[in-house]
């Protein structure tokens, strides 16, 4: 009999008014009986709804099916087949506009905690496997993977498990990408990001860290050098700023900045070499998953008062619901329907406060949403020591500029064939945030497989 | 990691390294730059590249020990590694078709601005080079520079060696005294910088000048190093890091690099008396 609750079992987590002051993980996870009690809500629907909404379609009723039964690794390979990351996906996807959204169970009550379950067997495997992953035969064939992010990692894995010779090339001087400098390690720690590495590695990829493609070596002369392939899964560039007066003020950064220092830095640890500044009162301008990891950090660095400013409304913030939930459980403050104007400078050149006016919703644009316009007469300022402007990114031009051929658009983002990530360039793939602009670790992850499957099929015939 | 080569004292103040880093020594340009980190938790820190040598695979940096990772760094000895060093990051100069150039070295600039020179004395541009330094114990790469330059000028702050004076007033008396030039290309603290463009504005010569802000990945990622250029916000290390000097919002890129002054200061301190415990 399944069980009918209507309501998913919670996740245990850490209370909000201690682990606003903390960086480990905010959620702790199912034991094995409220795994398999939240499995059992299961329907196994014939149809398997959300199976569509998942974009590297892993088969979610036949690993919920093993969970409720107890058979956590045989689980395990079931999401393994489709996935490389599931420690992570568990953790980051946005499951409530993907897998769970389709749920019949969500009809009438909550969805089956598919992305919880997920994690629990992702952790449970990492927990009691002692397994690691086989090397496969060699096939001869070599592929460059640009970027070592959630696309890069997929893509090298499906194709190191086919016997593909991997060479992943990362810029910075860890591996992981926007898993360990962007994310903060209360939400993804660190060491699930490495474990999921050192698997990779364990398959045969190599990763070498430091190296810039488009700087130390073009793509050019990784096809001369024997690469029969090469994905770009480069990630998200420059940091997008409104261009208001006050941005180059002492105490504005971009999330990008602000999280790298935090995250992949590690400046929040005591003694870290790399500073950051421990601010009072923090506005963070945005109101995606970036912005409330960038709210969020600031909290636990010590801020008093830290402001999310995002100009539309609560239906429209771009953020998972659940990072949403948490930031104002945390105590986070949400300034919506609030533009700002400008920042203002205190008398030493750092940020003294931030200029706003108030919003209102007016006709849907081109891309669906209500367009905001600013209220007349409403404007009114917020004293603040910091901005954080987490606001999305442009490409990166690196590799652009230095890939004769490889088209763009008119933003920068590469043109890549949406069925196999095929570039203007034969032999060049790409996909993730270098192709679509900033969006999420599963989409990118989702790029990165349909890559892998393209060069396989071309390679092979 | 990274094999420490050689290192040479130029200075109390700067040490010069040669690190083996093949495959940025192949690729590495006068004008661009790299960034290393000492240690596995180290900080992520941009130099400019002073030489390369790509039989050799050799990749030279020129150091001024100024906070905790340059004093870090200065501990190495030769045989030492470092944990990463990654480059070449950053535009080139750009000095082809450049025939008559005067470069303006500062202090521990002069280490950035003497490849320029030498390329472009290769290049076989008239190349007159105008150094500063606060005093005789500090100049750097005299000879070097010298070996390249068809005319030379030193400054020193106190007239303990050269001509007691600041750069602007050599370069002024070069201008004045005739010379006429392609292009003056400035390296050093910015605030040096800045007043060698304002001379330069004034008599109309193209003046350009390598900026070296806070940054972290180097690579067009987080916009810490973002500067104004002509009302515009560039990064100096996809954009540059060679910019118009009269274009550039100097008095911002001085408040903006004294953001982390007291950390420095404290992190400075703690350092020195760290490693004053070890020796």
């Amino acid at each position: 009999m399944p069980n009918m609750s209507p309501n998913k079992n919670p996740m245990p987590s850490q209370a909000a008014d201690v682990r606003n002051k903390n960086f480990s993980e905010v959620a702790l996870g199912y034991s094995e009986e409220t795994a398999i009690d939240e499995a059992k809500r299961c329907l196994n629907c014939k149809n398997m709804p959300c199976v569509s909404g998942c974009p590297v379609k892993i088969h979610i009723p036949a690993f919920i099916k093993e969970v409720a039964e107890g058979n956590f690794e045989k689980a395990y390979e079931i999401i393994s087949e489709s996935s490389s990351l599931p420690a992570v996906c568990g953790r980051v996807c946005p499951q409530e506009r993907q897998c769970e959204s389709k749920c019949v169970r969500g009809i009438k009550g909550e969805s089956v905690g598919i992305g919880r379950l997920e994690r629990f067997v992702a952790d449970w495997h990492n927990e009691h496997s002692t397994e690691t992953p086989k090397k496969p035969q060699p096939n001869g064939y070599k592929v460059a993977v640009i970027g070592s992010g959630p696309a890069g990692l997929t893509c090298a894995g499906d194709l190191a498990k086919k016997g593909y010779e991997v060479t992943v090339f990362e810029a910075l001087h860890l591996a992981g990408g926007v898993l360990v400098y962007g994310i903060p390690e209360f939400r993804l720690p660190k060491a699930i990001v490495q474990k999921e590495i050192d698997g990779l590695k364990a398959l045969g990829v190599k990763i070498e860290t430091n190296m810039v493609i488009g700087k130390v070596l073009s793509i050019d002369e990784l096809l001369e050098n024997g690469f029969d392939a090469v994905f770009i899964g480069s990630g998200a560039g420059l940091p997008k700023f409104m261009g208001i007066p006050g941005e180059n003020l002492n105490g504005v950064y971009s999330a990008n900045e602000f999280l790298t220092r935090v995250n992949l830095m590690k400046a929040y640890k005591a003694g870290a070499k790399t500073p950051i500044k421990h601010n009072k009162k923090v506005a963070v301008v945005g109101g995606g998953n970036v912005a409330m990891d960038a709210a969020r950090c600031a909290k636990r660095l010590g801020a008093e008062e830290v402001y999310i400013v995002y100009r539309r409304s609560e239906a429209e913030l771009p953020a998972r619901a659940e990072e949403v939930e948490h930031a104002k459980e945390e105590g986070i403050i949400f300034k919506l329907l609030t533009n700002p104007t400008e920042i203002i400078a205190d008398e030493n050149g750092f940020v003294g406060a931030i200029n706003c006016v108030e919003m209102e919703l007016g006709e849907p644009d081109e891309s669906g949403r209500r367009r905001p316009k600013v209220k007349e007469n409403s404007e009114f300022t917020i004293d603040v020591d910091c901005v954080i402007m987490a606001l999305g990114t442009s490409p990166n031009p690196l590799i652009k500029s230095t890939t004769k051929g490889l088209e763009t658009k008119d933003w920068g983002g590469i043109i890549a064939d949406e069925e196999t990530g095929l570039t203007s360039r034969a032999r060049i793939y790409a996909g993730g945030d270098a192709v679509t602009g900033a969006a999420t670790v599963i989409l990118a992850m989702g790029a990165g497989k349909t890559a892998a499957e393209a060069i396989m099929r071309d390679i092979e015939g | 990691m990274y094999k420490i080569v050689k290192k040479e004292v130029l200075n109390p103040t700067v040490t010069k390294m040669e690190i083996l880093a093949p495959a940025v020594a192949k690729k590495a340009e006068p004008g661009q730059f790299i960034i290393l980190r000492v240690s596995d938790d180290g900080e992520r820190i941009p130099l400019t590249v002073a030489d390369y040598d790509r039989e050799k695979g050799l990749v030279t940096i020129i150091f001024q020990i100024v906070g905790a990772a340059t004093i870090e760094l200065n501990t190495k000895k030769e045989g030492d590694f470092i944990a990463d060093f990654v480059g070449p990051l950053g535009k080139a100069s750009e000095l082809s078709g450049l025939k008559k150039v005067a470069v303006v070295g500062g202090g521990v600039g002069c280490a950035i601005a003497y490849p320029v020179a030498k390329k472009l004395h290769e290049l076989g541009a008239t190349v007159h080079s105008v150094v500063g330094f606060r005093n005789r114990d500090l100049i750097i790469l005299e000879k070097e520079f010298s070996a390249v330059s068809d005319e030379m000028a030193i400054m020193t702050d106190d007239g303990s060696y050269g001509e007691k004076g600041l750069v602007t007033d050599a370069l002024k008396k070069l201008i004045e005294s005739g010379n006429s030039y392609d292009e003056v290309i400035v390296i050093g603290p910015v605030i040096m910088m800045k007043f060698v463009s304002l001379l330069t504005k004034e008599y109309g010569i193209k003046t350009i000048v390598s900026m070296n802000p806070i940054m972290i990945d180097g690579t067009g990622m987080c916009g810490g190093c973002r500067l104004t250029v002509g009302g515009k916000t560039k990064f100096a290390c996809v954009d540059g890091p060679d910019f118009d000097g009269h274009e550039v919002d100097f008095d911002e890129a001085m408040r903006r690099s004294s953001i982390y002054k007291p950390f420095e200061k404290k992190a400075y301190d703690e350092a020195c008396n760290l490693f004053k415990g070890v020796e």
